[in-house]
């Protein structure tokens, strides 16, 4: 058997695998390939498909007094409210920096951390923060006002 | 049936082995017997799983206490108080949002010693992360990073790293304002690639800050997933990773030769009498040395002199001991004294004003005040890369082992040290004063804030210094030894500047009895 095979072969032709080193070699890769599968099914693990997160919306009656320019931050929510003669508009009081939330102030809104100013329509006026604090997506029904946290939309998108 | 006889010799057998069990229980644990000769006392190291780490004589070089100042075992011994105390407060600690803080203040007022115990592990921690910074310094400082020891460098690169995480796991644990606002600036550092990829228009295809933030905290805000992340991390991940390096670290401390002297260390020491240390090889040696055919590099020293080494037990180990027993007494005094923090409970409405990381992130609070990814991530990545990129761009030989050692020597750290500071101060100092781009264009686009902050300029500044002294001295060593110096001042710089000059919105003042009522 084997002389056959070795007169068929020219002497040039690498030698060919035996069955042995063959399944060897297969097994090894299979248990590579599975380690590898597995791997990415472990690495899926932290990301959850549904994220715990609280709803993002909420309704609020603003304050009968609330002046124009006057921020209304609602009890729990990292969100300032306000109202003038154009309509009712939400600025969002996270930082955009590093997430801190900005307290209204006379001059817009101040970060504790790490010293960002904005604003009072959110521009950055000072400080590392990239971008302008977001506006937030209102809707007015009656005295009733609903703000979406998760939704942002154009500055200076006021709702009458 | 059975044969009666031997019953009595064999029960006077019991009773003679009984009496002697205790004996040789002692005599099976410690083979080599008390450590009086050479030879028991090499026994003593090499039959021990734990003392085997190192080898059974230490050289004299190693011993002096200005070769290491014992900063590594000082770290090591901080580690296993951690270690300790750690374990001891887990009975108690729980890691839910609604709860941990009371279980905090379980262990502060109810729980006994748990007040001293929490201190302990607080101050041990502190005490590990300024050893560490030390140690890599005097490890920098001695040229002792050099070949073979270039890989150990960087192991000792990734215990800083994996210290330093803990540490930060560690103070989220107790969810207190410090904690909360600590893990929402963590995690919003973590997500500052957005500041380039917002800034490309690129986000919402191509968004790592977002993934990286997300796996953090296991959701979109601050909760309960987040905190059973931190402490995972903090008891079980980070610790079993940290221990896997310290084994490597030690094992090639001893595998890379035991610690780097100089050539001449044997003509320094042989200025100094050693009477009271023991004398080499008193006794024939009885074996040879057969692994020498298989191990690389040089073997025992035929006709080169004096070895110049003592027995490890005692001298080595003594010493070690006294390091250990240093540093208990530290934690303990200082946990004698001073609390451990514990501040008001979270709050997610309203951080703290100022909100202060503990003392040794402050110098990154101070540079993410000017860019999220670039103080954040982008500077800490390319001193980390710089670092351990120093032992393999200094391929040179001269001082290794000495204080300042090479090209420039003292002079030049000393000079780096001035230029250091100054540079560090006047950035400072002109960003406080003028402000920044910001400030003067409105309008200005964010990547050019990125790229040009006070941070980014200091370390332009430094990597141009260190050039300089390269080319002064002709050497890597010396711009290795001016930018590491220079690192260093900027750290301190930012440290304390974080610290002690910033107050209610990230303000500058130079007393905190300036700031204002807020």
């Amino acid at each position: 058997m084997t002389t056959q095979a070795s007169q068929k072969r020219s002497r040039l032709d690498p030698e060919p695998m035996p069955r042995r080193d063959w399944l060897g070699l297969g097994s090894l890769w299979t248990m590579a390939a599975s380690f590898l599968f597995a791997t990415i099914g472990m690495m899926r693990l932290p990301k959850a498909a549904v994220l715990p997160s609280p709803s993002k919306k909420f309704r609020v009656a603003l304050p009968e007094t609330l002046a124009a320019g006057e921020p209304f931050v609602p009890p729990g929510r990292s969100v300032a409210l306000f109202r003038d003669a154009e309509g009712v508009f939400a600025i969002s009081t996270v930082c955009t920096h590093l997430g801190c939330i900005v307290k209204p102030s006379a001059e817009g809104f101040e970060c504790p951390c790490h010293g960002s100013r904005f604003a009072p329509d959110g521009e950055v006026r000072k400080g590392p923060a990239p971008r302008p604090l977001p506006w937030l997506k209102v809707s007015v029904s009656g005295s009733l006002v609903t703000v979406d946290e998760g939704t942002t939309v154009p500055h200076g998108t006021k709702v009458a | 049936m059975l044969p009666a006889t031997g019953q009595k010799d064999a029960l006077r057998q019991f009773r003679e082995n009984l009496r002697a069990a205790p004996q040789r229980l002692l005599e099976s644990a410690f083979r080599g017997g008390p450590p009086r000769t050479d030879r028991s006392r090499s026994t003593f190291v090499f039959g021990n799983v734990f003392l085997h780490l190192h080898s059974v004589r230490t050289h004299r070089w190693s011993l002096r206490w200005l070769t290491t100042a014992g900063l590594g075992i000082a770290t090591l011994a901080a580690f296993l108080i951690t270690l300790v105390t750690g374990v001891l407060l887990m009975f108690y600690y729980k890691p839910y949002p609604d709860v941990a803080y009371q279980s905090i203040k379980d262990i502060h007022f109810v729980v006994p010693t748990g007040r001293f115990i929490r201190n302990i592990h607080r101050w041990a921690a502190n005490v590990m992360v300024s050893a560490v910074i030390l140690h890599m310094a005097r490890v920098f400082y001695t040229a002792a990073y050099r070949r073979p020891r270039e890989y150990n460098w960087l192991i000792g690169m990734g215990l800083l790293v994996v210290t330093l995480a803990l540490s930060f796991t560690g103070y989220l644990l107790p969810w207190d304002q410090l904690a909360y606002w600590a893990i929402t600036i963590g995690a919003n550092i973590a997500q500052s690639p957005r500041e380039i990829t917002d800034a490309l228009g690129i986000t919402d295809y191509f968004d790592p800050g977002g993934l990286q933030r997300l796996l953090l905290l296991g959701s979109d805000t601050v909760g309960a997933e987040a905190l059973i992340r931190f402490y995972l991390l903090h008891v079980m991940l980070l610790p079993l990773a940290l221990a896997a390096l310290l084994a490597v670290h030690f094992w090639r401390v001893r595998k890379d030769g035991g610690l780097a002297r100089p050539a001449d260390a044997d003509e320094i020491l042989a200025r100094v009498r050693h009477e009271e240390t023991y004398p080499v090889f008193t006794e024939l040696p009885q074996k040879t040395y057969h692994l020498a055919a298989i191990v690389r590099g040089k073997t025992s020293a035929v006709g080169r002199g004096p070895e110049n080494t003592v027995p490890s037990m005692p001298h080595l180990f003594y010493a070690e001991l006294g390091v250990l027993m240093v540093t208990v007494v530290i934690c303990l005094l200082l946990s004698i004294f001073w609390d451990a923090p514990l501040k008001e409970l979270a709050n997610p409405n309203v951080p703290e004003n100022p909100a202060k990381a503990p003392w040794y992130f402050l110098g990154l609070q101070e540079m993410v005040s000017f860019s999220a990814f670039m103080g954040g991530i982008g500077i800490p990545a390319i001193v980390l890369f710089g670092l351990g990129l120093i032992p393999y761009l200094d391929r040179e030989t001269g001082g290794t082992g000495h204080w300042f050692g090479g090209p420039g020597g003292w002079p030049l750290v000393r000079f780096s040290l001035i230029f250091g500071f100054s540079a560090a101060i006047l950035i400072e100092a002109f960003a406080i004063r003028f402000g920044w781009l910001r400030e003067w264009f409105p309008d200005i686009h964010q990547l050019v804030i990125t790229a040009i902050n006070p941070g980014t300029v200091l370390t332009a500044v430094y990597a141009a210094f260190s050039i300089w002294a390269m080319r002064r001295f002709n050497s890597t060593r010396a711009g290795a030894l001016a930018l590491f110096t220079c690192f260093l001042c900027g750290f301190v710089v930012l440290t304390v500047i974080g610290t002690w000059f910033r107050g209610p919105n990230w303000e500058f003042f130079w007393s905190p009895a300036d700031w204002p009522v807020h």
